[in-house]
């Protein structure tokens, strides 16, 4: 296990952002190399670096993962939080995979054309707060414990607090009617290596705005 | 572990057909409740049954488990086609994700409009020839193996099988310049659950046709 992993990508959210949460979640530091030219993507790309010629990538272990999902499970896995049995693991992929659909919609609307933006912001808010929150508050009211999945934290939790904290920036009052989802959102937030990352300075990164939407552009176009 | 497992959804391919053939792969029967009319959606949503009110949905080992990848990894979980330790689990992932991203274009292309397909087959042709075969058939020159991870099959193998078949059924000569990942495939189609499998009257499905469409376009819309 030779030094800290490296995370391959532009300096915006994108789609790395939920790495960035896990690994911080889980108390490994990482680097960052952040792409900003068309070249900076091809080089990466002759140098056989991306599988599918994509990012994110990342450097980890002696290995150059692509792939979310890929990327994700490894480090939960790794760093124990995927649960104790497969059981556990399905439930915690069930949810995941839940936030994962919803997190899709958010992540892409700062990069759709404004003439789509109102419509899939009425999407979002739609599906957040009829089909993907009711879903997640009904998990937590029903064992009652602190955290979704086996009582003690996995990546189901991290990926939800970091999706709840991204839809109320885009629907402030989403949050309304779902308490037992705040109280998950406090609990995590609170923990150490949480608290940390979600200081001023940490590598987390703000909404994807009109300068990272520009530098998308100029690379993957 | 009570039971087959029972498969929820409509009869097509869509998102269940390579949960079927995992499961075949793996030799486990199971049964189908085939859904027909808009009513059997329903039903299954007011039961509770769904968590985001969506399928595929199976009913297996107690659980009633939603969402393609966290059923599917539960199956290869369950039935050692996972990989021995959690580097090996990461390529399996890595390259099953690969696979999904074209097979997610594969299997929607039944379901375009017309006047959206020619593009999207264009579209299919070029990344499989250019982006995905060469990848996987990057990673069998590289080892000389049988299986593409660990030297025995694992769900990348069988989840690449089927997308092979199903890629070559839109596109005739797609394999031409590929003998490994040929290779791979016969190995894979001569082993007896999925030789089985493979004949006729078994329950993997065909091509998703008009009719088949319809019914979808009747139950999700």
């Amino acid at each position: 296990m030779a030094g800290k992993p490296i995370l391959h990508y532009f300096d915006g959210r994108g789609r790395m952002e939920p790495i960035r949460w896990l690994l911080a979640a889980a108390g490994e530091e990482f680097e960052e190399k952040f792409m900003k030219t068309r070249e900076d993507l091809e080089k990466l790309r002759n140098d056989g670096s991306l599988m599918f010629q994509q990012v994110p990538m990342v450097e980890i272990d002696g290995m150059k993962l692509v792939q979310t999902k890929a990327i994700l499970n490894y480090i939960a896995a790794k760093h124990n939080l995927y649960g104790k049995d497969i059981k556990e693991r399905a439930l915690i992929d069930m949810y995941s995979e839940g936030v994962a659909d919803l997190n899709e919609m958010i992540l892409y609307y700062p990069f759709l054309p404004p003439g789509d933006k109102e419509g899939r912001l009425a999407q979002i808010k739609e599906k957040a707060r009829n089909r993907y929150f009711p879903a997640f508050e009904k998990v937590l009211k029903s064992h009652g414990q602190d955290y979704l999945v086996g009582n003690r934290l996995s990546k189901a939790d991290v990926h939800l607090t970091e999706l709840l904290y991204h839809t109320e920036e885009l629907d402030s009052t989403v949050l309304a009617n779902f308490p037992l989802l705040k109280a998950l959102r406090t609990r995590v937030s609170n923990l150490p290596t949480m608290k940390k990352f979600l200081q001023p300075g940490s590598q987390r990164k703000p909404f994807d705005d009109e300068k990272c939407v520009e530098a998308v552009k100029k690379i993957f176009s």
